[in-house]
Formats: structure tokens, C-alpha cells, sequence
């Protein structure tokens, strides 16, 4: 095993709170290999929890280029990617969803994942315009991938689904598709923004065994964030807590989940003790 | 009533779309029934047919109306697809039609073939949309479109102003100022000369043709997918591996090209080229044909641009200006009233209320003041039934005028039998100022019929005529 991504010393304020305090983090992945070849090694499934206000949103901001630390280093298979668009990470095999479902809404179900095709395609604009055999057959891979994607959540994103706007969508399915779209950039790195936010019980606990299978079944290293801490304590490999940026601990959930200092940050002052 | 699943109840849900409703029914179903292959032929056959069967002045609106969906195409890109809010969109129309004036005519001692010059312009046009696509990466929305309207303004100031360039030759005289360029050549395609209506319409039929095919191939591929994803949410998009600065520069590159060879076919029309031609109400008409047909939809926008191009056309005849006119009060009353009892209520009123006014003021007044009505058909129908005013005819329709709107407005907040009889006065005084006042000015009345029937239309059906409803936050 070795680090898909590794953070070093990354640090970043705004104005003058500081959101991420020198952060160290590495992600762990089996080098080499294609994403798509199941028969790899998994990656590693690494949660990052904490009270609101935290900076876990900001850390996947940091990652995915949206913002650039101030100080520190993040580094994609020992290459720096500091500075890089978001475009240029995503390309580079880092795919996230949004905390605030963002979703292709007045495209449909389909489209919205073949949009997330386009890095990997390069049919021209005059190719388009003549729609040349060549773009035709990309088109069909483009159409095949996005099928696949959407298979891989059950009967739920498919059949007629395929063809409607996506607003069409129930919360629970939007935020499948939204990962359907992640999958479609053909990444190796997944980072999903409270994938079980707003879901019920019998969500959470399909997205739990989801998560598990994205990691089980297609390899991808996850990075996740999560508050629901059953979710958290059935997928995770490993957990790490931030509170006001800073870590505050790093190990396994049962580790992570009795650290004093974790309990203080969601409990308060004291909270640890009277345990 | 048995019982169905969602999953059955959402896949029935064409069908169920297909029992069509309402007296329009058979024919709606008949329309779907189609092959979209004979709608297209259809639709072709009687645009080719148009010049054939109109007078030879009819055919200059046809050219207006391709020109003006050619450019709503354009603009549809950029606006409809991409999400970019371009203002700046009619200063690309000019340039192409400047940039043939002035290689087209004796502004310059070299004249350029047309082969030549159209794909330069073509392709000159797309670099300065390339340049306008600049602020675009860091600009959305409203201040983007500041942005690009300070281009549209620009462009006008500068054929106007700078006839001289500046450190070049002092006689060379570019832009002609404020009087314009006259005398462009037509385009002359290998000794063809595109020099009659006729042929100037066939032409942009041909390239309006192409182009919607080449846009619609366009739309479907991966470049239409990204630009959509764009409109829809840019940095989701770029999150999902899209280069939204390039895209960016895509859609004002083709719009701009679009604009551009539009302009160049303008200018060979027109015959000549005039600053006031590219001035901001035409960016509005443009915008309009966009909107009311659909923004995002190729066959709506189309439709847009005939609607925005015909009507004007359509209402410059009183007469026909008249039938819109009370269709529209009958339709507006349908619409208001729904049941048949209050509508007949208001139409047996409305014609008592007629004979009876004119009673009393034929008992009051000479009958000298009575003037004659319109030679329209309607007209002459409603004569000897409204009054038609001689003397003191400004005076007392201005009145009727300030007391139909005061009539519209309570016509607004009350119901009942009380909204009825409110209804009969306000609809008299609304004919009496129109067979008085409005019938008579129609180049007034053109512009107020013209909004009135957008207004409705946009009332109607906020998403434009072929358009899709779009949901921003659900």
C-alpha cells in the first residue's frame, strides 16, 4: 500500500480564522493498477468526522482546487497538485460530491452523468457538427459508461429514469446520482460530502453498504465525510477527527470514537470525564 | 379505481399525456402523430414556397424574419445553451456587416471577392468572440452582462465616431461616421449574383437550414451536454472534469461566428450599412425572439424570431391591426369569465350599452359632431354602434382613455355581477378609443399591440413557445 494522497503541514484561514491548522493526512491506495480492474486491491476507506465548523468541507475544498492553502502541500502519487483547477484534479482522478446537492437539475438523469464524461472523451466541435463516425461510436461509450454507472445503484436510476430531468429526482436518489456522476470521471480517489445527510434509516443503512461496495467491488480509495456515526463506524478503515482545523485523532473508529479530546469537541469541556 | 405503483403510475405517464384534452385534441394528436421527417419537410416546403407565392415587397419580411432567426440561433447558443448572459451578442451582427461593407464597396480602392471575404469575416468575427469570451471567466450573470453591454455600446460608438483611424492615412475614411456606408455589392458566389430578394432569401434559407442541422448535432454531442452542464451549475461542471473557460470561449466563438455571417448577408440586403442598425433595440428584438420562442429549443427560437419578425409586419395594416384587436377582447374575455351565462351577460350589455349611449348623445348633441368611421372592415361593422367622434375627437377619447384604464383596474379588484357590470362600460370605452385614436396612428399602435400580444404570450407560457420549463431550486 502506499498514499494515493497525501497533505502535509496544509494550512488555510480566511481573513483571520483559520480553518485548517497544519493538517497531515495520507490516503492509501494500491499503486498501479486500473480503477475499472476489479480484481485489484481495495483502497482504503478514510472518514473524516468532527463538529460543525470543523473544516471538513474545507478540506475537500482544498482538495478539489477550489481554494488554495495558504502553506503545506497536497500531494496526488507524490505529485504536488497545489494550484491545479478543479478541472485539471478531476481529470487527474479526484471525484467529489456536494454536501448541497449539486446536480445537473433541468438536464436528465442520463446526461447528467455523461456530462461527467467529457475529460475523458475528445470528439472535436467540427467532428460534432458533422457527427462523423468517430464521434458517433465515442458517443455510444459515452452513452454505454453512463449506463453502467447508473446500474451500479440497483433498479433505482434506471429504465424510464434514464430520460427524466433530474429535478424529477426524490433528496435519496439525487444524492445517488450525484455519486453516479463522481464514478463517471473515471476516478481513483472518491470524496463524498455527508453522502447520508437528509436520508432515513433504511437509506443510510444502503448507502452504508454502498459505500462499502465502491471500495469492495470497483477499488476506489475513498475519502468521506460523514455525522451519521453509524455510517461512519460500518464503512470506515480508518477515521479521523478535526475540530477548529486542527486533528485532534487518527486510528481506528472505536480509537477515535472514545479520545476524550474527540468527545470534548462534540460534547464540550468535561464532557470525557463524567463518562 | 385500481391501484398502481409509482414506478407503473410514472411510466404511464406518456400515455396519459397523449389523452389529449380540450377542443384542440384531434388535431394535437394528430400533429404527434406525424413522422418528425414529414413535420420538417412540411415546414421547409412552405418556407421555400413563401417567396413564390407572396408580392415581391412580402419577400423583404421573409428575409428579415431568416436573418432574425439566424441570429436568434446564434444567440441561443450563448444564452440558451451555455447560460452566458450576452449583451454584447448585436455588435458581432455589425461587425460582419461593416467588416463586407467596407470590403465590398468603395470605402477601400481593393474590393474583395465574396468567396474570400465571407469566410474571413466569418472567422474574424469568431476571434472577437474569443476576445469577449475573456471577461467571461471571471465574470457570471448580471455582471457579465454589464460587461458585454459595454461592448454592444462600444461597437456603435466606434462606427459613428472613428470614420479616421487614427495613425493610418488621414483621406481613409473606414466607417463613413454617422451617415453609414451605401452601395455594398451583392455577394457574387463564383458569377452568381445574389442580387434580388428572391435569391437573397433562398440563400439565407440554405444557410439557416445547414446551420440548424449543424447545431442540432452540436446540441447532442458532448460539447451541448458540457454547455448545459454549465448553465446548470458551473462549478459542479468543472468538478466533473469540464473545462468551463474553454467551453466559455466555444459558445461566444460559434454565436459570434453565427452573428458574424448573418451581418455580412445584412449589409448585402440593406445595400448599405448604417450605425443605428446595430444599436441596442435590435439587440432587444433579438432577445425577444429568444425568449418567446424558447430559449434552448432550435425550433423554438426559430419560431421566436417569426413570431418577433412577422407580427410588427402583420399590424402594420389597420385593418388586420383591428381583427387582433378584438380577438384579443374576446379571447381575454373567454379567458376571464370561463362560463358561457356571464360572457353572454357581458355581450348582450355591451351592445344595449352601445345603443343606448349613442341615444342619449344623439339627443344631446348636434349630429354634427359625429364624424365617419374607419374604411376597415370591422369598422364599418361597429359603426352606427360606437361612437365615431368629429370635433373634440382628441379631447373626449383621452378621457374614454383615463376612464377604461380606471375601468381595467376595477375591473381587477371586483367580482360578481359587480366585475360584469364594470366590464361592459370599460370594454366600450376600449373600443370607442380604439375606433376613435388608436386605429388611426398605427405606428403607435403597432409597437402597443405588439407588447400586448408578447405580454399575454410570456403570461401564458413563461418558458417560451417551444421552450422546456426550467427548475432552479426545488
Amino acid at each position: 500500500m502506499s498514499a494515493i494522497l497525501e497533505l502535509s503541514g496544509l494550512s488555510k484561514s480566511f481573513g483571520g480564522l483559520t480553518v485548517i491548522e497544519n493538517l497531515d493526512l495520507a490516503v492509501e491506495s494500491t499503486q498501479g493498477g486500473q480503477v475499472s480492474d476489479v480484481a485489484i486491491k481495495q483502497g482504503e476507506i478514510l472518514s473524516v468526522i468532527g463538529p460543525n465548523g470543523a473544516g471538513k468541507t474545507t478540506l475537500f475544498n482544498l482538495i478539489s482546487g477550489i481554494y488554495r492553502p495558504d502553506s503545506g502541500e497536497i500531494r496526488m502519487d507524490g505529485r504536488s497538485i497545489v494550484g491545479r483547477s478543479p478541472e485539471e484534479i478531476a481529470n487527474l482522478g479526484i471525484a467529489r460530491t456536494f454536501q448541497t446537492l449539486r446536480i445537473f437539475l433541468n438536464m436528465t438523469v442520463k446526461e447528467n452523468v455523461m456530462a461527467a464524461a467529457y475529460g475523458n472523451t475528445k470528439t472535436g466541435l467540427w467532428q460534432s457538427i458533422f457527427r462523423t463516425p468517430a464521434s458517433r461510436r465515442e458517443e455510444r461509450e459515452i452513452s454505454e459508461l453512463a449506463e453502467s454507472k447508473l446500474a451500479f445503484f440497483g433498479e433505482r436510476l434506471m429504465g424510464y429514469r434514464w430520460d427524466q430531468p433530474a429535478y424529477s429526482l426524490s433528496y435519496a436518489n439525487r444524492r445517488r446520482l450525484e455519486i453516479a456522476r463522481a464514478m463517471a470521471t473515471n476516478p481513483r480517489l472518491l470524496m463524498l460530502d455527508e453522502p447520508a445527510a437528509g436520508m432515513n434509516p433504511a437509506e443510510t443503512h444502503e448507502i452504508t453498504e454502498l459505500i462499502g461496495r465502491l471500495r469492495d467491488e470497483v477499488g476506489y480509495s475513498i475519502l468521506v465525510i460523514e455525522h451519521d456515526m453509524h455510517v461512519v463506524e460500518g464503512i470506515s478503515d480508518r477515521v479521523i477527527a478535526l475540530d477548529h482545523g486542527v486533528k485532534i485523532a487518527e486510528g481506528s473508529f472505536a480509537d477515535v470514537a472514545t479520545d476524550p479530546q474527540v468527545i470534548e469537541a462534540y460534547l464540550g469541556y468535561g464532557a470525557a470525564s463524567k463518562k | 379505481m385500481s391501484q398502481i405503483g409509482v414506478d407503473q403510475w410514472v411510466e404511464q405517464s406518456d400515455e396519459r399525456r397523449d389523452r389529449y384534452s380540450g377542443w384542440t385534441a384531434p388535431a394535437r394528436r394528430a400533429f404527434d402523430k406525424l413522422p418528425t421527417g414529414w413535420k420538417l419537410v412540411g415546414v421547409l416546403g412552405a418556407a421555400a414556397a413563401f417567396p413564390l407565392l407572396v408580392p415581391q415587397g412580402e419577400i423583404r419580411i421573409g428575409i428579415t424574419v431568416l436573418l432574425l432567426a439566424m441570429l436568434a440561433l446564434g444567440l441561443n447558443v450563448v444564452v440558451g445553451w451555455a447560460g452566458l448572459l450576452d449583451l454584447g451578442f448585436v455588435a458581432f451582427y455589425g461587425f460582419g456587416a461593416y467588416f463586407y461593407a467596407i470590403v465590398a464597396s468603395d470605402q477601400l480602392p481593393a474590393h474583395w471577392p465574396t468567396w474570400v471575404a465571407i469566410p474571413i469575416i466569418v472567422a474574424a468575427a469568431a476571434l472577437l468572440g474569443a476576445l469577449l469570451s475573456l471577461p467571461s471567466r471571471r465574470l457570471v450573470g448580471d455582471y457579465l452582462a454589464i460587461m458585454t453591454l459595454f461592448f454592444a455600446q462600444i461597437f456603435v460608438e466606434l462606427v459613428r465616431n472613428f470614420e479616421r483611424l487614427p495613425f493610418v492615412s488621414e483621406d481613409l475614411d473606414l466607417t463613413g461616421g454617422p451617415n453609414g456606408i451605401p452601395g455594398v455589392e451583392a455577394w457574387d458566389l463564383f458569377g452568381f449574383q445574389i442580387n434580388s430578394f428572391k435569391r437573397h432569401y433562398y440563400l439565407l434559407l440554405i444557410l439557416l437550414v445547414v446551420l440548424i442541422a449543424g447545431l442540432h448535432n452540436l446540441n447532442a454531442s458532448r460539447t451541448g451536454r458540457a454547455w448545459r452542464a454549465l448553465r446548470e451549475d458551473t462549478l459542479a461542471a468543472e468538478h466533473m472534469t469540464t473545462p468551463v473557460n474553454k467551453l466559455k470561449l466555444l459558445a461566444f466563438v460559434v454565436g459570434a461566428a453565427i452573428a458574424g455571417l448573418a451581418g455580412s448577408i445584412f449589409a448585402a440586403v440593406q445595400v448599405g450599412v448604417f450605425p443605428n442598425n446595430f444599436a441596442l433595440p435590435f439587440l432587444i428584438t433579438i432577445y425577444a425572439a429568444v425568449i418567446l420562442g424558447g430559449s434552448g429549443s432550435i425550433a423554438g427560437v426559430v419560431l421566436g424570431a417569426v413570431a418577433i419578425g412577422y407580427i410588427p409586419e402583420l399590424l402594420r395594416d389597420p385593418g388586420k391591426a383591428g381583427w387582433l384587436f378584438y380577438i384579443g377582447l374576446a379571447v381575454m374575455l373567454v379567458v376571464t369569465m370561463k362560463r358561457w351565462q356571464p360572457i353572454a351577460a357581458v355581450t348582450i350589455g355591451l351592445v344595449v350599452f352601445g345603443f343606448v349611449v349613442r341615444f342619449v348623445s344623439s339627443a344631446i348633441w348636434d349630429e354634427s359632431i359625429m364624424g365617419t368611421a374607419n374604411d376597415t372592415f370591422i369598422s364599418r361593422f361597429v359603426d352606427g354602434w360606437v361612437l365615431i367622434l368629429g370635433e373634440q375627437q382628441d379631447l373626449i377619447t383621452n378621457y374614454a382613455f383615463v376612464v377604461a384604464i380606471a375601468g381595467v383596474l376595477s375591473v381587477v379588484v371586483t367580482r360578481g355581477w359587480l366585475r360584469i357590470a364594470t366590464l361592459i362600460p370599460t370594454i366600450y370605452l376600449a373600443i370607442l378609443v380604439w375606433e376613435n385614436k388608436l386605429a388611426l396612428q398605427p405606428s403607435i399602435t403597432r409597437q402597443l399591440l405588439f407588447g400586448a400580444v408578447l405580454v399575454v404570450m410570456m403570461a401564458i407560457r413563461p418558458q417560451g413557445l417551444l421552450g422546456t420549463r426550467r427548475v432552479e431550486i426545488t
